[in-house]
């Protein structure tokens, strides 16, 4: 065990995931989003939101607006989706906007390129992003596409919505984090939130998009903050200021990074769930850490990557997905083309190991605040 | 107790190879005109009988029979053998200019002409009154003759074939590969079945919104063995749009014949009836019948009444592209043989026999045709070949990827921008 990670056990009951980041007040470039709004803003309309109440909110605020929006997926019509995303949507918008569909990913992504070339604005549901392969043709061949081999006369201007990641027990088919499988396609844009208010701000984004968007969902995210930490009492949204939601209609612009750590030692790059637990495992290292959230992943908001590593010189690379060929790989990659002079240490990734997904060895699996820890000592002591 | 046979790996082949005579003695060709006709609401179950018929109009004789003989004047059907000499034609002048390397790659419908002239005739996919959105057709790469038919400027179509500075698409396809939304044209592919799923969300589209807009989906035979193939049934048959799915059963996907598709044990219409889809099946070098079948099921689902499944049987006359030869997979004579004829010489009779036009008028028409071919390339080349002539620029390459540029493609058309510098010097 780590010196760093000795260190955690005093601060073990507090949250550190979002303890530290006041969320209404995001600094630096790495932010402009107008959804994120000024304090004020968001005390005066906004109310505690679960991330699964966030993206339904999103989704009834654009179906409200737009009636060229429509939401549909397995189980995600009148029962309202496995997790609960679309709950109450067919009761209030009809089931011709709000329906189930049959098991079929490559049905109910190519019905959506069909349905977007029309002029709706289809969101899909993949149930689990685990379950997307059989629709892979259909995004990566078709929507991603379209545009471009029609000199942008047809386009698909979809949304496919699906969880990601573990923490859930859910074994290697309910626990993937597929993201990078999306990264390599021209055309897709790839979205992942980490906090309610981003959530339904990125997706507000993401359906307003003229360009097909993979919306990625940190399921371990979707009732509450993780920091890693399984073995401790599960946090809730509502007990946290990143859960506070701004009523109504507002976009997080895709492609802009949010920073929500400060610091001048190393910089974190990490997404969806890993944001959490980075913010912990620094907090924890005592490490003053410049922690990026990314947010969207495709295309990538270069400019904060390389402000953050001139402020620091030194680059952790977190995700839960597996490392060869992973996101990271391109992540440290653009950081050696553009920042090589600015680098004190070689970059380290950190990420779920190249192994399927286990059932009983989840934990071993997860890239914990343990694994990040020992980075963040490896990188400054380099 | 049943007998006990070996059990063996089923390999389906076809009744001749190279060096064989041509065999269609396995297939059954009912008489023309006896198919029924049933009224567009009808129950689904009630066309399933017709999965396994073949709807047939003209006899051998070239007279127009039974009760699915379309009410057309003569004009519609001049019209007709018009498009269908266009189309052959254009096929001719495309596989040309792939021989003199003009153009990189050529496909051709050479004997299934009708299915896509009848077809876009029947649907009349430009034309207003359905409200305000045109119907679309999902097309693969061998129903150029949709566009003829719906009056496409013949230059642009050559123009895409040889990716030159006229081209719409701007070099991002492989040549027939079209895109042309106001002709109700969908950007085609090239990889297979995608399209059919698309089109049922098309129609899905028309549905949500109340429309009568029609989809019609289009796939050989070979590709019903694709999963969104069966995507594509499963949601039509749940949420009932209005689309047609057409099958062109051209009895060939590159070298394998439609056995290799399964078609050996049951028709390609018979797919649809396990989903409840109304299923027909008609005969495809008939253009009479092409245009009365598709006429029926657009009819069908303007009211209301959801989709259609259509398998439309022909024969495949040429190779499958510039890329290979049949004569090393089939029956040399096999294409002269097949017993359902020429679609082009079978209209021609019709038109003859009924004296809605003379031979002398059909001699004239296919000169006049084959001019109007010839000028269009010879115009479409002044704008560049592959290999000779003004060039795209290389700009188009990023220009389409996203809504707006991003900052990664900008960066890389400028290093291009730089390396394109460097070879010009």
């Amino acid at each position: 065990m780590t010196a760093a990670h000795d260190e955690t056990t005093a601060s073990g009951d507090e949250t550190p995931a979002s303890g530290e980041a006041e969320p209404s007040t995001p600094t630096g470039q790495a932010d402009t989003a107008p959804a994120a709004g000024t304090p004020e803003e968001v005390e005066s309309g906004a109310r505690p939101m679960s991330m699964i109440e966030a993206i339904r909110d999103a989704l009834a605020v654009m179906m409200e607006r737009d009636e060229r929006v429509v939401s549909f997926g397995e189980d995600a019509g009148y029962f309202g989706g496995v997790f609960r995303c679309t709950e109450g949507l067919q009761q209030r918008f009809g089931a011709h906007r709000s329906f189930d569909t049959p098991i079929s990913e490559s049905g109910i992504i190519g019905a959506a390129v069909g349905m977007a070339a029309y002029g709706l604005r289809p969101v899909a549901e993949i149930q689990f992003a685990d379950y997307v392969y059989p629709g892979y043709d259909q995004i990566v061949s078709e929507a991603a596409r379209l545009r471009s081999r029609s000199v942008g006369e047809f386009t698909a201007p979809l949304v496919v919505r699906m969880p990601v990641g573990g923490g859930i027990r859910g074994g290697q088919t309910h626990s993937q984090s597929p993201e990078a499988l999306f990264t390599h396609v021209a055309g897709l844009q790839v979205v992942i939130p980490s906090t309610p208010r981003d959530a339904k701000g990125l997706l507000i984004a993401s359906i307003e998009n003229d360009d097909p968007v993979i919306f990625c969902e940190p399921k371990r995210l979707y009732n509450g903050p993780f920091d890693g930490h399984h073995d401790r009492p599960i946090q809730a949204w509502s007990s946290s200021p990143d859960g506070l939601v701004p009523e109504g209609y507002y976009q997080v612009p895709l492609g802009k990074a949010a920073r929500v750590a400060e610091g001048d030692e190393v910089t974190i790059l990490a997404y969806g769930t890993l944001v959490h637990v980075a913010k912990a495992a620094a907090e924890e290292s005592g490490v003053a850490a410049d922690i990026l959230d990314l947010r969207t992943l495709l295309p990538l908001d270069v400019e904060a990557v390389t402000a953050s590593v001139a402020r620091t010189g030194r680059v952790v690379i977190a995700h839960e997905a597996t490392r060869t060929s992973g996101f990271g790989a391109e992540l440290s990659a653009q950081v050696q083309e553009r920042c090589f002079d600015l680098l004190e240490a070689p970059i380290v990734r950190v990420t779920g190991w190249d192994t399927p997904y286990p059932m009983g060895q989840e934990w071993a699996y997860f890239p914990g605040p343990v694994r990040i820890g020992r980075a963040l000592e490896q990188v400054l002591g380099y | 107790m049943a007998d006990i046979k070996p059990v063996q790996l089923t390999v389906p082949e076809p009744p001749a190879r190279p060096g064989e005579e041509p065999d269609f003695s396995h297939l059954h060709i009912p008489a023309a005109g006896t198919a029924s006709k049933p009224p567009i609401d009808v129950e689904a179950q009630a066309t399933h009988p017709l999965a396994d018929e073949l709807i047939r109009v003209l006899d051998d004789d070239g007279n127009a029979v039974g009760e699915w003989v379309p009410e057309l004047s003569n004009d519609t059907k001049i019209r007709a053998l018009h498009h269908l000499l266009e189309t052959r034609a254009f096929d001719e002048q495309a596989l040309l200019l792939q021989r003199q390397g003009k153009a990189g790659f050529a496909i051709q419908s050479r004997g299934e002409e009708a299915v896509a002239v009848g077809s876009a005739m029947a649907v009349d996919a430009t034309s207003p009154g359905y409200g305000p959105g045109l119907d679309m057709h999902f097309p693969t790469y061998r129903q150029g003759g949709l566009l003829l038919a719906n009056r496409h400027s013949v230059v642009e179509m050559v123009c895409q074939l040889l990716s030159n500075t006229g081209d719409r698409l701007k070099g991002a396809q492989l040549p027939s590969m079209h895109s042309v939304p106001e002709k109700g044209f969908f950007s085609i592919s090239g990889n297979l079945a995608t399209q059919l799923i698309q089109a049922v969300g098309w129609a899905m589209g028309s549905a949500i919104e109340g429309r009568r807009n029609v989809a019609v989906a289009w796939t050989g035979e070979g590709a019903t063995a694709e999963n969104d193939f069966h995507s594509a049934l499963v949601f039509a048959s749940v949420y009932q749009p209005p689309v047609i799915i057409n099958i062109v059963n051209n009895q060939w996907a590159i070298s394998s014949f439609q056995g290799i598709a399964g078609g050996d044990v049951a028709t390609f219409a018979q797919r649809g009836t396990g989903y409840g889809l109304p299923t027909l099946r008609a005969d495809g070098n008939d253009l009479l019948a092409v245009y009365a079948v598709t006429e029926w099921a657009t009819a069908r689902a303007r009211a209301g009444h959801g989709p259609a499944l259509i398998e439309w049987f022909t024969y495949r006359m040429g190779s499958h592209s510039s890329s290979d030869d049949p004569s090393r997979y089939r029956s040399a004579d096999a294409p002269q043989s097949w017993p359902l004829g020429d679609p082009i010489e079978r209209l021609e009779q019709h038109l003859l026999t009924t004296g809605a036009i003379s031979a002398a008028d059909i001699e004239r028409l296919h000169r006049d045709v084959d001019e109007f071919i010839a000028q269009a390339v010879a115009e479409a080349e002044t704008y560049g070949t592959m290999n000779s002539g003004p060039e795209l620029g290389s700009d188009h390459m990023f220009a389409h990827v996203y809504a707006e540029l991003p900052d990664h493609l900008a960066e890389q058309q400028a290093e291009l921008a730089i390396e394109e510098e460097m070879r010009r010097r």
